[in-house]
């Protein structure tokens, strides 16, 4: 990486998580820029300036040594730690579950609510699932639940209206959407074909979703409409649901955003289940922003359990409500805030009145002065790395795009714990 | 510096001694020949009446990759009661069924174990495999890739590609994802159960691409064949679980026609259509036939009774086992046009029929097949029951008046229409160094593994003779681990990370311009990136890469 200009090809996104792996980085004198195949979160978070910056001490600035000094005695006196925010990659994650496990700390992802609606489901009933290169070679019917996927720009280019399939023909599938305030415009395939649009509140799902499942399985209606749905569009749609080959059902925990959606979720499920005595169907779920998957997934290899876990007796104690970030803040459970999010300088910390650490990208706009704060880089813009893919199933490599003076996640809590 | 173990009873089937007091010194990690008699030796333990043996090896253990996690995931239940405090030494952990990484690798250590094999590596799950291994300390690691379902090859074999060019394929495959060998799992019925098929025996076709099972495990072994990879093709056959496969499993010994094959759980596959309840066992004809066939060699996949989990590649067969579930939870999981999973929570009971008579086949088996060196002790962890199990088990195959004491406590139907009652072998000592240690380490090409010659990787268990054998297998006194003193009086007094086995066979590149052009058209990943590369397993010295040799 001497030179001063070159470009790298197949570079990882880990900016959301479908984890493209197909962009091509150009570095400029350490400035980058996105030369193909990156949407537009990619391409504003690849090409912000590289900015260099000091650790700094209760808003002073600091050696990286002396911070990390810092840090050491503050979690050293702490009882409970809370090690929250997490949003980095495979090794910083494996970093901070073993300060967790030495400190005796709590740990919480910071997009640990949506993960939590869909580890309920799998942790009462279990689910059918399935993975991107299948819904791109195989679906035939992909049913949106409450969200448009448009958080994720590249979904529908990637995996519904991909160029070549392995057992579909051209642009020829079914694209339902039921919820409210959906984009739909994604879901008109290239051909011109118009999705089929259910218009109903979030909330009103596990309606709609329980009443095709009834259908399904042979039960008769004899309302009109069910919230506000004729009843003669939903038969449709289960006749539709049961000839399909291979059925898909997407949603995003993230925008199943009210209390108990997990059960919303359940119920999908449950009619995937259903209909696969019959035909084919699988669940998708979109989402693991900031290392999230990653995250859930080593905290469940390491401790046994998937995130929210408390290390404080000694061994791992998982309690997914009790230990949200939240809530162990409000019942001052914690006495010390570790913050970490080196993807996004955009995610503020939760507000404590405890002693607050955080690692961040440099150029993050706190809106309080954090006893320690220590920039750090961003794996797959400054360092290498893993990150899971929101499937839980592939993982990919992340490229080093140019060179940083900023110290990883996971070197720097590497030597908070030799500190210890 | 040396260190000698001084007068134990040593147990090394590689070299044929069975029992024998011998010295064993160890330098560098490394078993040698005695020194010159002024060699300073720097540690002597005094192993008088102590029973030496290799490192043990699990040649068939679910400990690393998607669907662990997922039980683990599911399961907090298993993991309640079962709780591990972090200790000066180790980390925290939990579970039983499926347990952390860090607690499976150290229970391994503490009953003796110095090797663990993951045997269902999805090519596009890898690299978590990797990374769950090497967050695995204490032992040795390998994965075999799982292949067969896959539509890359079921592409090539449906459209009658040369036999050179699949090979160089599966020799890809094991150079991108870091693997030891090669598995089928349910050859081509994990693709089939995404056409919406629910059953596949042999010589049924699936229905996209019109080939058998028979075809694709052919296909396999002449590739694993041609590569030289060490571990005959790993094979999980068609209808496990279904009653009345003990001819699908027969009729796939004489399909290979003589070729080398290792048939995985083989418990789960012999099982007959007899009686009332068209449920009996198979296990009789099974093992003539193994017998009889010094290709094939077996594990065993044992089922105990007791809560587990069961986690496999076979999609098919799980979704029909799901009814089954207990509690009553299940996933299913179709992944990357590569392969599939299920994971399905079960309680084996040992007052039910089918349970009980399930145990005494897997006891069957290890008993009458004859040759210990093409048997394998395994429970399929944790299929059949969690591998901390596995002293009980040497206990059943030592002891005949305690397995016929457990006999007469399970499902008395069962109890009568087995022959297990009258089967009188005991397996010895050497027995079970041979299919613990030297022949699992044969199998898989570990030429200084498995045995104490000079030049061995120092690997060894060091145990108390007891009459109960369950106590015994627990509790070593010792465990060294590349010469290391890892584990006293059963418990860890020194924590290592261990290596990572893999294979670099050689193969045609010119393979990767077909896959280069199915990855940019139909894959969800770059060929590039798809390929895992040694850095990524030794990152941050958390692993070591161990190349073994191709034959």
């Amino acid at each position: 990486m001497d030179k001063k200009n070159y470009s790298i090809n197949e570079v990882v996104c880990p900016f959301c998580g479908l984890l493209c792996d197909d962009l091509v980085i150009e570095n400029k004198n350490q400035q980058l820029s996105v030369k193909q195949n990156g949407c537009v979160k990619a391409k504003a978070n690849f090409e912000k300036k590289p900015v260099e910056a000091s650790p700094q001490i209760k808003g002073k600035s600091a050696t990286l040594d002396d911070s990390i000094n810092a840090v050491a005695k503050i979690l050293k006196k702490s009882h409970t730690p809370l090690l929250s925010g997490l949003g980095t990659d495979a090794e910083g994650i494996r970093q901070l579950m073993q300060l967790g496990d030495n400190t005796g700390a709590v740990i919480d992802h910071m997009h640990s609510d949506a993960l939590m609606r869909n580890n309920l489901v799998l942790q009462d009933l279990g689910w059918i699932t399935t993975t991107m290169a299948e819904i791109k070679n195989r679906a035939d019917l992909v049913i949106f639940a409450g969200t448009d996927a448009t958080q994720h720009a590249r979904f529908f280019e990637r995996v519904i209206w991909n160029e070549h399939a392995l057992f579909n023909k051209r642009f020829e599938r079914d694209i339902v959407y039921i919820g409210e305030n959906l984009n739909t415009k994604p879901g008109k395939s290239p051909l011109g074909r118009r999705p089929t649009v259910f218009n109903c509140k979030n909330e009103a799902i596990t309606e709609v979703v329980s009443a095709l499942h009834a259908m399904i399985a042979g039960e008769k209606f004899k309302h009109e409409d069910i919230v506000g749905i004729k009843l003669s569009k939903l038969e449709k749609l289960v006749e539709q649901m049961k000839s399909a080959k291979y059925g898909v059902i997407v949603w995003s925990p993230a925008d199943l955003n009210f209390p108990h959606a997990e059960l919303t979720i359940q119920s999908i499920c449950e009619m995937i289940k259903y209909l696969t005595r019959t035909t084919r169907f699988a669940g998708f779920s979109l989402g693991g922003n900031d290392g999230a998957t990653t995250a859930n997934s080593i905290c469940a290899w390491q401790s046994g359990y998937p995130l929210r876990v408390n290390f404080n007796k000694g061994y791992p104690d998982y309690d997914p409500d009790r230990y949200s970030s939240s809530n162990v803040l409000k019942n001052k459970e914690v006495d010390s805030l570790v913050w970490v999010s080196s993807f996004s300088d955009e995610h503020q910390p939760p507000k404590a009145s405890i002693p607050t650490i955080v690692l961040a990208p440099p150029t993050t706009r706190l809106n309080f002065t954090p006893d320690v704060f220590i920039p750090v880089s961003t794996p797959g813009v400054d360092h290498s790395g893993q990150l899971f893919r929101t499937d839980s199933v592939v993982a990919l490599p992340l490229k080093q795009c140019r060179s940083s003076s900023l110290a990883s996640v996971g070197a720097v809590i590497e030597q908070v714990i030799a500190r210890i | 510096m040396y260190i000698k173990l001084s007068n134990g009873k040593v147990y090394d089937p590689v070299h044929g001694i069975n029992g024998e007091q011998r010295d064993i010194y160890i330098r560098d990690g490394q078993i040698t020949r005695k020194p010159s008699s002024n060699t300073k030796i720097d540690k002597v333990y005094d192993l008088n009446g102590k029973i030496i043996m290799a490192g043990a090896i699990d040649i068939h253990t679910h400990i690393g990759g998607g669907k662990v996690n997922i039980a683990r995931m599911m399961l907090p239940e298993d993991h309640q009661a079962d709780l591990v405090s972090r200790t000066e030494l180790t980390r925290s952990g939990c579970g039983n069924a499926a347990p952390s990484t860090l607690t499976t690798g150290y229970r391994y250590a503490e009953m003796g174990y110095t090797a663990c094999f993951e045997p269902a590596m999805l090519p596009s799950n890898a690299r978590q495999s990797h990374m769950e291994m090497a967050d695995t300390p204490m032992v040795d690691k390998g994965a075999y890739a799982m292949l067969g379902s896959d539509d890359f090859f079921l592409r090539m074999l449906s459209s009658k590609k040369d036999q050179a060019a699949i090979s160089d394929y599966v020799g890809w495959t094991i150079n991108a994802s870091k693997a030891m060998g090669i598995k089928v799992v349910n050859p081509g019925g994990i693709s089939a159960f995404k056409f919406n098929q629910r059953q596949l025996d042999l010589d049924e076709q699936n229905s996209h691409y019109g080939v058998s099972p028979r075809e694709i495990l052919l296909s396999l072994i002449r590739a694993v064949t041609e590569l030289g990879i060490p571990h005959p093709l790993h094979v999980h056959g068609c209808n496990l679980g279904v009653p009345g496969n003990v001819e699908t499993t027969l009729d796939t010994i004489k399909a290979v026609e003589g070729m080398r094959m290792h048939m995985t759980h083989v418990q789960f596959h012999s099982y007959g259509t007899e009686g009332d309840k068209k449920f009996s066992s198979g296990a009789a004809e099974i093992a003539e036939a193994i017998n009889k066939n010094p290709n094939v060699s077996v594990d065993v996949g044992q089922i105990l009774f007791n809560q587990t989990v069961t986690a496999s590649g076979d999609s098919l067969h799980q979704y029909a086992g799901h009814w089954h579930a207990h509690p009553k939870k299940w996933v299913i999981m179709d992944i990357e046009c590569d392969a599939g999973c299920g994971v399905v929570p079960f309680k084996y009971r040992d007052k039910n029929f089918v349970n009980a008579l399930q145990w005494a086949i897997g006891l069957e088996l290890f008993l009458l097949v004859e040759d210990p060196w093409r048997i394998f002790l395994t429970t399929d962890h944790p299929n059949g029951a969690p591998f901390t199990s596995y002293p009980h088990l040497i206990r059943l195959l030592m002891d005949k008046s305690f397995r016929n004491d457990m006999l007469s406590t399970i499902n008395k139907e069962a109890a009568k229409t087995s022959t297990l009652g009258s089967i009188d072998r005991e397996y010895s000592l050497y027995e079970i160094a041979i299919m613990t240690r030297a022949a699992p380490a044969r199998s898989l090409g570990l030429k200084s593994r498995g045995h104490l010659g000079s030049g061995a990787i120092a690997d060894i268990t060091v145990y108390t003779e007891q009459k109960n054998k369950e106590k015994m297998f627990s509790t070593p006194d010792y465990v060294f681990k590349d010469g290391e003193l890892i584990v006293k009086n059963g418990k860890i007094v020194k924590v290592v990370n261990g290596g990572t086995h893999i294979l670099k066979p050689e193969f045609d590149k010119g393979i990767e311009k077909s896959l280069k052009r199915y990855f940019d058209d139909f894959q969800t990943v770059s060929l590039g990136n798809y390929k895992m590369h040694d850095d990524e397993i030794i990152e941050d010295g958390r692993g070591k890469v161990i190349v073994q040799p191709c034959m």
